[in-house]
């Protein structure tokens, strides 16, 4: 099959959603001729003109109440925050407005918007430019959060996220989006709220996010030489979460790693401790349940030190070997 | 605990009077500037830098007229393309280099970088990250000058970009109510990444929206070093006198790309060109040789120390120790 970009796996989606209901359209900063900070959206000001493709100065609580207002009245509109650390100026329209809407209003509105933004670490930017916050969203029933880890699932996911009638945070990663993989040429959609096992194994489950998910596969290969088989579990979508398959996975293995790359305190993982603590899974436990994810620090400039504030491959590797060999 | 600038003042800046002096020193600073961000571009392309950075080639006649107009025990407080402002408010070379570089010894340790310079002792209270995020502590900042009641003020910078946020209509509204002495500083460099300003306002639209606030404004030719200086010097006084708070428009340009990952497609080389015709430090070299404050000859070398000064501060950030990952969970909480 033919292979593409985590990016262009998005855009095709975004491309072809445009083409097929007219309802839906972009807005945010920068996304005209620019091509988006990213080129997520390069080419597509050419394609679609300034009617769909809403170009902004610096709005964020602006251009995100507009995205809720356009859907609240039946558009599709995909929001674009350039990063996840602005969706903070965003958080009022999102969090008291789109997320509360259908509630208040007895079920008798819906917001069906997408809120697509890039977070993570490892590009040099800082404190301001690499947070990962999707866990502030996972909060707010309402929402949606979806994190696609490949360009398969990115596409899907975001069909799936386009169509969906609730407001959903598309949360994608910025080191991801040069990463290929194999996607159809056609649409499909990946249902919100199912899980994927990235890789089966036997000895431990690891349940990683984004880019977690593609060093905790590159941790396991090194684990298989020595003789160590890990099962990795991708959500994919945070809320909902698809915690059968998580509890599955954990029953067969009776050892589980949670990696993610935000902040521990407060983070996902405890989270996904907690759904794993509550389930049957517990009695098939045959070690405390681990988390490893982000130091309790602001992401720093530093390159060395960018790269210790989250987990690395090795980190990995080490602390899967640890809960293995009932060391934790 | 009061956290004033620790700094002496030096040689008496004030005064709309330009001597030799003022016109060597002004002129020296904007060639640190050039030439800092000259710097900056290269050691990136050479791969000693990562992340990205928001070079200032082209305004320096706004950061260095501006400043010059307050006192050192006065503050600044800067945006992300705030390398020239750093340098304006005296920052020592040296550990700016380093913290570009990510050193221990660099103004933040090596945490901030390029975006996020500070030198707290020395009035500098930071660039930032996130556009207009300055302007409400700028408020703040003025509300505790106004406590203390010292004749201190605030620059507060931010560009063409920032004005069109929310934080810049409440900044505003709670300036003008809590009278502070605070000097808004929009350095309209005319697009806000590719966003062009005059497709949703004007400088002088923008000066106008301050005035409807109930604050003075006034826009300037940014690239006149000495109009700059000229209104600034009037907004500060303003200021300080306990009139409340005032806006100025600095009109310039940006002559590089927004950031490293600009590829211009959303204006022409002939526009880039005919502001680069414009250049602050040209036309301050023939209004300084005109009004005989410095010769053809006394230029150039004023220039040639500009650029050993970052030379040297590079060699100094380039021999700086890297901070230890030990150290990685320091100083998030204060003690
Ligand atoms: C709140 C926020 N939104 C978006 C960005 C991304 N961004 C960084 S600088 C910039 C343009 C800022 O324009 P302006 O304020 O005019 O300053 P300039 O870069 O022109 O000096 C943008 C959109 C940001 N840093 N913060
Ligand atoms: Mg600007």
């Amino acid at each position: 099959m033919r292979e593409i970009t985590y990016l262009e796996a998005i855009r095709e989606a975004m491309t072809q959603e445009m083409e097929r209901d007219e309802s839906v359209f972009l807005i945010g900063e920068d996304i005209g001729t620019y091509g988006g900070a990213f080129q997520v959206t390069h080419g597509m000001y050419e394609q679609f003109g300034p009617e769909r493709i809403l170009d902004t100065p610096i709005t964020e609580l602006g251009l995100t109440g507009a995205a809720t207002g356009a859907a609240l009245i039946g558009m599709r509109p995909i929001a674009e925050i350039m990063f996840m650390d602005f969706t903070t100026l965003a958080s009022e329209q999102l969090v008291n407005q789109a997320a509360k809407l259908r509630f208040m209003f007895g079920g008798k509105a819906s917001v069906p918007m997408v809120l697509r933004t890039p977070a993570g670490s490892g590009t040099g930017a800082a404190e301001h430019h690499s947070q990962s916050l999707e866990n502030w969203f996972v909060h707010v029933p309402g929402l949606k959060v979806v994190m696609p880890t490949t360009p398969y699932d990115a596409k899907g996911l975001l069909l799936a996220s386009i169509r969906d009638n609730n407001p959903v945070v598309f949360v994608e990663h910025k080191l991801l989006y040069k990463t290929k993989g194999e996607v159809p040429e056609e649409d499909y959609t990946i249902p919100l709220g199912q899980a994927d096992v990235k890789r089966s194994g036997t000895d431990l489950t690891i349940v990683a996010t984004s880019i977690m998910v593609s060093r905790s596969l590159e941790a396991a290969e090194e684990l298989a030489k020595e003789g160590i088989n890990v099962e990795v579990v991708d959500p994919r979508s945070l809320r909902p979460l698809d915690t059968g398959t998580i509890v599955e996975s954990v029953k067969k293995t009776g050892k589980v790693l949670i990696v993610h790359e935000a902040v521990k305190t407060g983070g996902f993982g405890g989270e996904l401790a907690g759904v794993i603590a509550e389930s049957e899974a517990f009695g098939y436990l045959e070690a405390p349940i681990v988390r490893l994810a982000g130091r309790e620090i602001p992401i720093p400039y530093n390159r060395t030190l960018e790269q210790n504030a989250v987990p690395q491959v090795a980190n990995i590797v080490e602390k899967a070997r640890d809960i293995v060999q009932l060391k934790v | 605990m009061e956290q004033e600038p620790k700094v002496k003042p030096k040689g008496k800046k004030k005064g709309i009077t330009v001597g030799k002096a003022e016109a060597r020193e002004m002129l020296l600073q904007m060639y640190e500037i050039r030439a800092f961000e000259e710097q900056a571009e290269k050691s990136y392309m050479a791969g000693k830098i990562h992340g990205t950075m928001h070079l200032s080639i082209g305004q320096e006649a706004s950061a260095v007229g501006s400043i010059s107009t307050i006192e050192p025990t006065d503050y600044i407080l800067g945006h992300h393309r705030g390398h020239g402002l750093c340098i304006a408010k005296d920052a020592d070379l040296n550990l700016m280099m380093a913290e570009f570089y990510g050193k221990e010894n660099g103004y933040c340790r090596g945490r901030g970088g390029s975006m996020h310079i500070a030198d707290v002792e020395g009035g500098n209270l930071g660039a930032n990250g996130v556009v207009g995020g300055g302007l409400p502590m700028a408020v703040g900042v003025g509300v505790g000058l106004k406590m203390r009641a010292k004749g201190q003020v605030i620059l507060s910078f931010f560009g063409d970009g920032a004005a069109s946020t929310g934080a810049f209509h409440e900044s505003m509204i709670l300036a003008v109510l809590f009278k502070v002495p605070v000097v808004f500083i929009c350095e309209n460099n005319q697009y806000a990444m590719s966003f062009r300003t005059s497709d949703w306002t004007t400088s002088e639209n923008l000066a106008g929206l301050a005035e409807h606030y109930g604050m003075p404004a006034v826009a300037t030719d940014g690239n006149d070093l000495l109009a700059v200086r000229e209104a600034v010097e009037e907004a500060v006084e303003y200021a300080r006198s306990g009139q409340g708070p005032y806006l100025v428009v600095n009109d310039t340009y940006r002559w590089r790309g927004h950031s490293k990952s600009d590829r211009n497609r959303y204006r022409t080389q002939e526009e880039i060109d005919e502001w680069k015709s414009v250049d602050p430090i040209e036309r301050f070299r023939k209004v300084a040789s005109k009004k005989k404050w410095l010769t053809a000859k006394e230029a150039d070398e004023i220039k040639d120390e500009g650029y050993a000064r970052i030379e040297a501060a590079r060699i100094f950030a380039e021999d700086s120790p890297e901070p230890t990952v030990e150290s990685i969970e320091e100083g998030v909480y204060a003690p």
